[in-house]
């Protein structure tokens, strides 16, 4: 009476969207676990962690920060995706598209204007597209595997972000701290709910999932997206380019990472410093699969990778832990939903096989269909 | 149960199986479940000795699941085997084997860079050397006719020669009960004589031979018993030698066969694809270049491609799809205008509509819907996208006339298209490129693994289309079906394509010849001499 696995005839789809559910379920059952092993009480710890972040409006807001490049950049990452391109270095991305932005800011200091603010916004979408046009052509001209040069360049656009803050665009008055200037007035992003940090960033993030709505359930190059990925044979046979989707999403996302990028620096950051981002880029990996590749579940999954975030911030607040608990429950999350994603096409069986028996009797039909 | 098929009784059994003593192999009651279907429903079958004994049905008629049951690969859910009369149960392959159980696959699993001699040595059990187990291949092969040299290596063998491997290496386990499945799939007609004469050698030393097969014609010729499966039962056993191919075929499907009218002889009109010299490299190592190919088709015409598989098929296809570029832009015209360089979708725009071999992840996506597969193949003709957006309520209303149109079983535009049939899924293919009104059909094994009735459809649709003028061009490896389509045949033999000749000017045996890279008018020659050198490779 062992359980076991069974492929089934046709994916679930119900299961397609259960599946982030039972992860986030067994992710807090394994939290538990982790924080009474710590020594703990793992209720007081989960709900430090996961509801007194969200129980103010100010923490309501917080979430809205973080998850607005998380959403931005899981967005276009889907994209890719969803046609078989491995875009993993949208933390590179977003860092130039910071940088350039911030050198927008920077250049212009002193004599802004409302002007400003749309340059730096297509700054750092011109930025990101940069970063991202590099492992593209890389690929599409050398084969060379995109995993490899996108996640290589992030290293390098760090070390970029990180020259200039330690040279060139250094604060003249910082007391030699590695940061440039705060920007203008001009060159912030203004707020959306007044006395917080959320600022109309989130807006573009609303944006962009509802333009890759769009762009996946009713235009071609949507439909070309899915077939590229799914059937590449098939892609051929109706003329879709390959290439052409992997120059398309590398664009893509790198303009979106690029806009989250100028959005923290030109919103809750305010300057250029050597840290811009805790690993959003990346973690925007996981908010992409647990929204099933869709711009609707990546809204939901952005917000709940923003908690864990402050959940972090919380439980080492509270309890004295070490931020590594974001990346513990971060890397628990992604860990479970790739298990349970088994359960789309296969079903768990309970009994023993039916005909183990030698020369089995002749038993009626078996009923053990459905 | 056909009436014409009650010949069950021991009486008119051939020679040795009429006996006395339990037959070699008895299923009794064998059922097999697979999610969604039954496989095998309470199938019954006996095997005397020395026979040659036939299971006939179209694909998914659960042939397959049958003898895999037999071969241990499977297990039934219930029912009983008996070999020699005693019970046992069969848990492995291995198991099939130590009884006195080979099967020969429609799939060889050889090691291309390894020797005829190592690959055996390899897949015996006895862990014999290659140098003992030389001779042994050459008595075997002497024996039966299956001339092969122990010391070539696998990938420079023809097909045939391949299949001989498998069967020398079934042999040298002595089996008493030879399973072979499709064997003639891949072979040219002369090298299937030679395997007919083979399995009647090895059942004249009472080995018992289990052909699975859907070709009527040679189980007629071959084989004494038939047991005709349909949908995961048997329907039918009788004698093929006392039946029709129709009525074969008829026990098969289960109604009645209606033969496509053959279309009158075409007024040939205006060349509408016309091929000069064309070379393709393959995109993959083990492909077969293109050389020097040139064909014109015209309007109202079909013209046939025959050759084995892996002859240059597919690189002559996807350079006349688009699929892959041709060197030159002048190597191939639609109506005139130079396309060699142009991608799929300016063919299309030209009139080029197109069939690929393979279903499944080429000419559908599986995941998708009919309506969804109705965008990628007609998107461009039918204006099911405009101004880059999807036209689906189009693409709906398309994708359900052609399941009106074609008889498509099918829930309806937005069903997956793997949730189809093999036979239901062509026909929507087939269907959706006729009703994009080509002026140029390409189709690739338009028949291939489809149920005999959606053939028959498929074969009608494409005589129409000619009737109405459109050029037609068939690749297939079904010699039956371009027979009874082409109006010209051309042969595809490592890279090289013969001059098409009408069907007229031509027969069987000669298209056979060139499939096998003979000449024929040298191999007739020689025939007269007394030597037929048939199959022979450089």
């Amino acid at each position: 009476m062992s359980p076991r696995l069974e492929p089934r005839g046709e994916p679930s789809r119900l299961l397609t969207w259960l599946s982030p559910v039972i992860a986030v379920a067994a992710t807090l059952v394994a939290g538990a676990v982790l924080f009474a092993l710590l020594g703990f009480d793992p209720a007081r710890a989960l709900w430090l962690f996961f509801i007194t972040p969200v129980s103010t409006v100010y923490g309501l807001t917080e979430l809205g920060v973080k998850a607005t490049p998380l959403c931005l950049i899981a967005v276009g990452l889907a994209l890719g995706f969803r046609a078989n391109v491995w875009n993993i270095g949208a933390e590179g991305q977003l860092t130039l598209g910071a940088v350039a932005a911030g050198g927008l800011a920077l250049a212009f200091w002193g004599d802004g204007g409302f002007w400003l603010l749309p340059l730096m916004v297509i700054g750092g979408a011109v930025g990101g597209m940069v970063w991202g046009a590099i492992p593209a052509l890389l690929r599409t001209r050398f084969n060379a595997n995109e995993i490899l040069v996108s996640l290589m360049l992030t290293y390098v656009a760090t070390l970029i972000l990180s020259y200039l803050v330690h040279g060139p665009w250094k604060d003249p008055d910082g007391f030699a701290f590695p940061e440039s200037r705060m920007f203008e007035d001009s060159a912030r992003l203004p707020d959306l709910v007044p006395g917080s940090r959320l600022h109309i960033g989130a807006l573009f993030a609303l944006a962009a999932v509802a333009g890759a709505w769009v762009l996946i359930g009713r235009t071609l190059v949507g439909f070309e997206l899915k077939v590229v990925g799914t059937a590449p044979q098939a892609a051929r046979y109706a003329g879709f380019s390959h290439n052409r989707m992997i120059w398309l999403t590398f664009l893509i996302t790198g303009a979106l990472a690029g806009i989250a990028g100028m959005a923290e620096v030109s919103g809750p950051i305010g300057l250029l410093q050597p840290q811009i981002s805790p690993g959003y880029g990346f973690t925007a990996i996981i908010v992409a699969f647990l929204g099933r590749l869709h711009p609707g579940g990546i809204l939901l999954a952005s917000l709940l990778l923003a908690l864990s975030y402050l959940g972090g911030e919380a439980v080492q607040i509270g309890m004295g832990l070490p931020l590594a608990a974001t990346g513990v429950f971060q890397g628990m999350l992604l860990f479970f939903l790739l298990a349970s994603d088994i359960l789309i096409t296969h079903r768990v069986r309970l009994g023993r096989r039916p005909a183990a028996a030698p020369a089995a009797p002749r038993a009626a039909a078996p009923e053990a269909g459905e | 149960m056909t009436d014409a098929a009650s010949t069950d009784n021991p009486g008119t059994r051939s020679g040795q199986a009429g006996r006395a003593g339990p037959p070699r192999l008895a299923l009794a009651g064998i059922t097999k479940r697979f999610p969604g279907t039954l496989a095998n429903d309470s199938v019954d079958l006996d095997l005397a000795a020395g026979e040659i004994h036939a299971l006939l049905g179209e694909n998914g008629a659960g042939k397959s699941t049958l003898v895999k049951i037999v071969y241990g690969i499977l297990e039934a859910d219930a029912g009983s085997l008996r070999w020699e009369g005693a019970p046992v149960t069969v848990a492995s392959p291995a198991d099939a084997r130590r009884l006195g159980i080979g099967m020969v696959f429609q799939h060889f699993s050889l090691f291309e860079a390894f020797t005829v001699a190592e690959n055996i040595a390899l897949g015996l059990e006895s862990g014999e050397s290659v140098a003992a187990i030389t001779p042994r291949i050459l008595e075997v092969s002497e024996r039966y006719g299956l001339a092969l040299h122990p010391d070539r290596p696998v990938h420079t063998l023809s097909v045939g020669e391949r299949q001989r491997v498998e069967i020398v290496r079934c042999l040298l386990q002595d089996p008493k009960l030879l399973i072979m499945d499709e064997p003639t799939s891949v072979l040219t007609p002369q090298e299937a004589t030679r395997l007919f004469e083979t399995l009647r050698r090895l059942a004249e030393e009472g080995r018992t031979i289990l052909y699975i097969s859907h070709k009527l014609e040679e189980i007629r010729a071959l084989c004494s018993r038939a047991t005709v499966m349909r949908g995961g039962r048997v329907v039918a056993v009788c004698d093929p030698r006392r039946e029709t191919a129709h009525g074969l075929a008829e026990m098969m499907i289960g109604r009645e066969l209606r033969i496509p009218e053959h279309k009158a002889p075409p007024e040939t009109g205006a060349a509408r694809l016309e091929v000069r010299g064309l070379s393709v490299e393959p995109d993959h190592a083990l492909g077969t270049p293109v050389r020097d190919a040139s064909l014109a088709v015209h309007a109202g015409e079909i013209v046939g491609i025959a050759g084995v598989a892996g002859n240059g098929q597919a690189e002559l296809l996807a350079a006349l799809s688009g699929e892959a570029r041709a060197p030159d832009a002048g190597m191939i015209l639609i109506d005139g205008t130079p396309v060699g360089r142009s991608g799929p979708e300016r063919r299309r725009a030209l009139g080029l509509c197109y069939v690929p071999e393979e279903r499944l992840g080429h000419g559908a996506v599986p995941t998708m819907t009919l309506a969804e597969n109705a965008i990628l193949g007609a998107a461009r003709r039918e204006g099911l996208a405009r101004h880059g957006f999807l036209r689906l309520d189009r693409a709906r209303d398309f994708a359900g006339a052609v399941i009106d149109r074609f008889r498509v079983v099918a829930r309806g535009p937005d069903a997956q298209a793997r949730s189809l049939s093999g036979g239901n899924l062509q026909r929507f293919i087939v269907g959706r490129e006729v009703a994009q009104r080509p002026s140029l059909l390409l189709c690739a094994a338009p028949t291939w693994g489809v149920d005999a009735g959606a053939a028959a459809a498929i074969h009608r649709a494409l005589i129409e289309l000619a009737n109405d003028g459109v050029a037609i061009l068939v690749v297939s490896q079904d010699l039956d079906e371009l027979f009874a389509l082409a109006d010209r045949i051309a042969v595809l033999f490592d890279g090289r394509l013969s001059e098409a000749c009408p069907l007229a000017e031509t027969d069987l045996e000669r298209i056979g010849l060139l499939m096998g890279g003979a000449d024929p008018d040298a191999a007739r020659e020689a025939l007269h001499v007394g030597e037929a050198p048939a199959g022979a490779r450089p």
